[in-house]
């Protein structure tokens, strides 16, 4: 239905594309394809990013770029004054640094498991099994919620009067509380990120699922190939694209972690959960002190870091997809 | 065309009639709460509206998220409503509008005095420029019947922290109770604590300092008894950063014998304990130097950017009127910041004795407030203060720092903020 | 081993159920505990009063105390069960409790009060939903109104997003052009800042095209995902050159091969960012946050994050408002899944 009201409007369309196709040629018809998508990006998504530089090397606490003072690079300096890179307790920025190695462990953790279950959930959802429907929207549930609700579910579980512990001791096992402790707090926030967005990738990866044709799998069969041959060989690397989406994405998201671990530890026990996301909105947004210059120098130094994981990462894949 | 191009136009098109459709003095009131505050004053609005034919008042109703995040950045840019309940009260000073061209000076200094300079944006200055809504004291909730249960008397008004601790200790181990001790995961909870311990806050000249002595001496002995686990751990220590935490579940449940909270918990232990257990206000344990709670609150104020300074300001006033403000503050269930109406006494509407009592025992530990504590809550960056103290004293709770390095610090940070907002 | 493999590579059953379907099942079932259990939990709490939510340890179902009428007294009294002393095994209601006694009457003779202990009774409960929490979400404000705002928002800019980013990754991912390396770079390089960090500046740069306080203040500035463009880019990738080419040779233009061979070859991803996109419009609360202020133009989460005060928070209007915004979205989820599952498999190939 919906098909049949956009018809004609892409049919009205086809004549000025024709005409720009002819004028153009082939080539330089794919700038046409991209201009609406990088006129919103260039506006709304590059300005403010530039705009950020500004404030990175600007000082006092005005919002209005004009009335700010330049600096320098006194923000980046402050941020990397460190006698060792490995112990926060020597840095200008403790908060800072620690925040660094809790997220590098983070993503660690996080994008492991975040792209074996959803990989292990979207081939189980992809079989033909009963109630299909159903079973995808449960795994997809949890997506929907938004963190505050998230954070609060789960602090219903893991308080110290919470389910989880009502659980054990109806087992005979002693009752921890959970977040009061910075490895338990920590593992928690590794799973309930996990479990808020694993939805998310299960999804991607079962279009990605759908995208392999049957016949290929029908030809591994009449040549008798091994199960195990037949995913190495043909599920994986034709699902590669699709998982070089998940993977990246992941370990973008991971880094960004923020709101639902806000709002369920704050960040906690200490700063033992504080991501880099969560020091840099305490810094310049969540209140006073509103240091908007040091909160723009570490959001840059954010994006430098993951752009070089994302290289790395990128050079990674296409070595092993090419060996 | 661009669709950017297209929408702005669509855009500016629906605002253009939008705006026609309006009255053309619609004022536009942010409001967020903690109860029923928007809908209590409200009430008085929908009066003020009938009373001044052709203007409208809409209460925009956030998130608390909104005032703290956003409400700063909307103002310096020039955007936001006409008014606003606001909590940064200081911080926000630059923005105001000054009533006092509109309404009657005496009126107000003779009513709201030194609470009027929580609003002014330093010392020479001597405009009027909120109306302190909602007023609160810190102080503290006792478990009435765990101490009948455990036959432990109940400490005097002169009775120091060491004291409290020392008996809520007893009643929790004779009543099984999990905590004796629990005070709001807040930076502004601490400072009575603190202040009454001899922190100064402010170095002579009245340039902050925060960490001090006496300042020093408070947060130790505060780490000790989490550590002991007099304080229940779970406030400070399973949170981190900024974030606010309160231990009003557990006062609720039974589990707390002492919770150091404020007179804003009153309207919710009125409804969730019930008939639970009888609980009852203290006046704040007392320290070497004092015993003293901290006041605070939020207020109701104009924005010089607004189209209608007139009529702002005559709402304002009309909110602060005598028999307004009393309504105000019975059926929001606060303290009254109107020195008229305090004088008089609030009759609480609809709340239970025991919640009455409880408003009525919080009213009475406003004159008692140390000079240092109402210093503090008109400090313009007050709220840097509270946060650093926050954040610091926690790691030392969890032992990521010593208290010695967490007040280093404490010091250091205040520093980098003075230093940013040019002080 | 050999086993496990099967079950990850075979996309359909044979029949008889294997034990690899049976492992499957019972990840499933864990998966609907783990997954959906604290949803459902969710739910039954936006049937809580204020202090049931409060309640420590928390029951899963709803329970209010049982109250009666009795004469001579102008308020229902709570019931309670005896549990020792002389009045052990009956039903009695309470008038008062002064400290640790507590005065109650039995139903049969209300005018005769006894004191007991008040550690020998216990409360008698029975389930009850706090339906109050939902009716008063549509007493205190204009829930359609919302309801509008954020179907318009979310419709709109879906489909806003689906043309824009479908174009931008069709362009990407089936053109050879001087520049391409440096677009897609860009679209990653945008994906790296979170929009958190970025919300000040985007502010200003809103305000100057005047979109404050207005649906497209919402729509146009997250229009051009880089999710999306790359979620696309990657899926039509897989797309054989081949079937274009066929389309050239037979004179199509390019836009016509772009809506009519490969757009509907990439239904399954097309699908999966419709659902995304839905889920993101629906649920953005920062940004819709800071540029629309007048109440007229608030979205649902809007309206449902103002139960949070600076010290209290109402849950229990909070979450039932939960649930009300969590049905529409569901519904769609619902019934855009199917189009994940057609696709180059069910359609090209044989």
């Amino acid at each position: 239905m919906l098909l049949r009201l956009i018809s004609p409007l892409m049919n009205v369309v086809d004549l000025p594309m024709r005409a720009l196709q002819r004028r153009l040629g082939i080539s330089r018809l794919a700038w046409v394809f991209l201009l609406p998508n990088l006129l919103l990006f260039g506006t709304f998504a590059f300005l403010p990013i530039l705009l950020n530089f500004a404030y990175a090397f600007t000082g006092t606490d005005n919002i209005l770029l004009l009335d700010r003072t330049f600096v320098g690079a006194e923000n980046f300096a402050q941020l990397l004054d460190c006698d060792s890179y490995l112990d926060p307790n020597t840095c200008a920025r403790d908060l800072f640094w620690r925040a660094v190695h809790n997220t590098a462990w983070f993503i660690v953790m996080q994008v492991g498991f975040m792209v074996g279950f959803s990989l292990l959930t979207a081939l189980v959802l992809n079989r033909e099994i009963k109630a299909r429907g159903f079973f995808r929207a449960v795994f997809f549930f949890p997506v929907l919620l938004s963190p505050v609700v998230v954070a609060l579910v789960w602090k219903w579980v893991l308080q110290r009067n919470g389910i989880l512990n009502a659980g054990l001791e109806a087992v005979g096992m002693d009752s921890v509380v959970w977040l009061l402790d910075r490895h338990w707090a920590f593992f928690w926030s590794v799973f309930l990120s996990v479990w808020a967005h694993m939805g998310f990738y299960t999804l991607i990866l079962l279009a990605g699922l759908q995208a392999i044709p049957r016949d290929v799998y029908e030809a591994a069969v009449m040549d008798a190939a091994g199960p195990w041959r037949t995913f190495r060989r043909i599920t994986l690397p034709l699902l590669m694209p699709t998982m070089l989406v998940v993977m990246v994405l992941a370990l973008i998201k991971g880094v960004q972690t923020f709101d639902e671990i806000y709002a369920f530890t704050g960040g906690g026990p200490g700063s033992a959960t504080t991501f880099i996301i969560q020091y840099i909105y305490e810094t310049g947004f969540g209140g006073a002190p509103r240091l908007f210059g040091p909160a723009a120098a570490a959001s840059l130094l954010l994006a430098l870091l993951l752009v070089a994981l994302t290289v790395i990462q990128l050079w990674i894949t296409r070595r092993s997809s090419n060996g | 065309m661009t669709p950017t191009g297209y929408f702005t136009k669509g855009a500016a098109l629906a605002a253009m009639l939008a705006g026609g459709a309006a009255s053309a003095q619609e004022i536009r009131f942010m409001c967020y709460s903690d109860g029923n505050e928007c809908e209590a004053a409200g009430e008085i609005i929908e009066r003020f509206e009938a009373e001044n034919d052709g203007v409208s008042v809409v209460i925009d109703k956030v998130p608390y998220k909104a005032i703290l995040e956003n409400l700063p950045v909307q103002l310096a840019a020039g955007t936001g409503p006409d008014m606003a309940k606001v909590t940064d009260l200081g911080g926000l000073s630059k923005y105001y509008l000054d009533l006092a061209p509109h309404v009657d000076r005496a009126y107000w200094e003779e009513s709201f005095g030194p609470i009027l300079d929580w609003y002014r944006k330093g010392p020479d200055d001597d405009g009027i420029y909120g109306l302190h809504s909602q007023l609160t004291i810190t102080g503290p909730f006792i478990n009435r019947t765990l101490f009948d249960q455990a036959e432990v008397e109940v400490p005097g008004p002169d009775a120091t922290w060491d004291d409290w601790a020392e008996a809520t200790r007893k009643v929790a181990e004779a009543t099984e109770t999990p905590f004796a001790m629990a005070i709001d995961r807040s930076g502004h909870r601490i400072a009575g604590p603190a202040i009454s311990y001899g922190a100064k806050l402010f170095g002579e000249d009245g340039t902050p300092t925060l960490v001090d002595e006496g300042f020093t001496t408070f947060a130790q002995k505060f780490v000790d008894w989490n550590k002991d686990g007099t304080m229940a751990p779970d406030v400070w220590g399973a949170a981190g950063g900024t974030t606010y935490q309160d231990a009003a579940q557990e006062f609720i449940n039974g589990e707390l014998v002492f919770y150091y909270s404020g007179s804003w918990n009153v309207q919710r232990m009125d409804s969730s304990i019930g008939d639970a257990f009888d609980w009852e206000v203290v006046g704040s344990p007392c320290g070497p130097a004092a015993c003293t709670g901290m006041p605070g609150g939020a207020g109701i104020v104009g924005f010089e950017q607004t189209q209608h300074p007139e009529i702002v300001a005559k709402l304002i006033d009309f909110l602060a009127e005598k028999e307004n403000y009393a309504d105000l503050t019975a059926k929001s269930l606060n303290i009254p910041a109107h020195a008229a109406v305090a004088a008089e006494g609030v009759t609480y509407e609809g709340a239970s004795e025991q919640a009455a009592a409880a408003l009525n025992a919080f009213a009475a530990q406003v004159p008692t407030v140390s000079p240092i504590a109402f210093a503090y809550q008109g400090y313009k960056n007050n709220r840097a203060m509270f946060n650093i103290s926050l954040a610091r004293v926690s790691q030392a709770i969890v032992g990521e720092l010593t208290v010695e390095e967490a007040m280093a610090r404490a010091k250091d940070d205040l520093a980098q903020a003075l230093a940013e907002s040019g002080e | 081993m050999a086993n496990v493999t099967a079950f990850l590579t075979r996309t359909r059953g044979r029949g008889r159920l294997h034990w690899t379907d049976w492992a499957s099942y019972a990840y499933l079932a864990l998966g609907v505990f783990l997954m959906f259990g604290p949803v459902i939990w969710l739910v039954v709490s936006s049937f809580k009063t204020q202090a049931e939510l409060d309640r420590f340890p928390p029951r899963f179902l709803p329970y209010a105390p049982e109250t009666v009428q009795l004469d001579g007294h102008a308020e229902p009294l709570p019931l309670f069960r005896v549990t020792d002393g002389p009045l052990a095994g009956e039903t009695v209601a309470q008038v008062r409790r002064i400290g640790l006694t507590s005065q109650v009457v039995r139903p049969e003779a209300p005018g005769e009060v006894v004191k007991i202990n008040r550690a020998d009774r216990v409360p008698v409960e029975r389930v009850k939903p706090a339906l109050e929490n939902y009716r008063t979400l549509f007493e205190r404000f204009d829930f359609m109104r919302y309801f509008w705002n954020s179907t318009f928002i979310t419709l709109t800019a879906t489909a806003i997003t689906l043309l824009v980013n479908s174009m931008a990754a069709f362009a990407l991912a089936k053109y050879e052009f001087r520049g391409r390396g440096a677009v897609v770079a860009l679209v990653i390089g945008v994906l790296m800042v979170p929009q958190s960090v970025v919300l000040v500046p985007l502010f200003m740069v809103t305000r100057e095209f005047g979109m404050l306080d207005s649906p497209w203040g919402v729509i146009i500035p997250g229009a051009a995902t880089p999710t999306g463009v790359f979620l696309l880019r990657q899926y039509m990738l897989t797309i054989p050159d081949e079937i274009l080419d066929a389309a050239r040779m037979d004179k199509a233009s390019e836009w016509k091969i772009f809506w009519r061979i490969v757009l509907p070859l990439s239904a399954p991803a097309i699908a999966v960012l419709a659902i995304l996109s839905i889920m993101w419009r629906w649920n953005d609360f920062l940004w819709p946050l800071i540029a629309l202020s007048r109440s007229e133009n608030y979205t649902l989460q809007l309206a449902l994050n103002s139960f949070q005060g600076e010290m209290r928070t109402e849950w229990s209007s909070l979450l039932a408002m939960t649930v009300l915004t969590l049905l529409p979205v569901a519904l769609v989820f619902a019934f855009l899944q199917k189009y994940i599952a057609t696709g180059i498999a069910s359609t090209g190939g044989k």
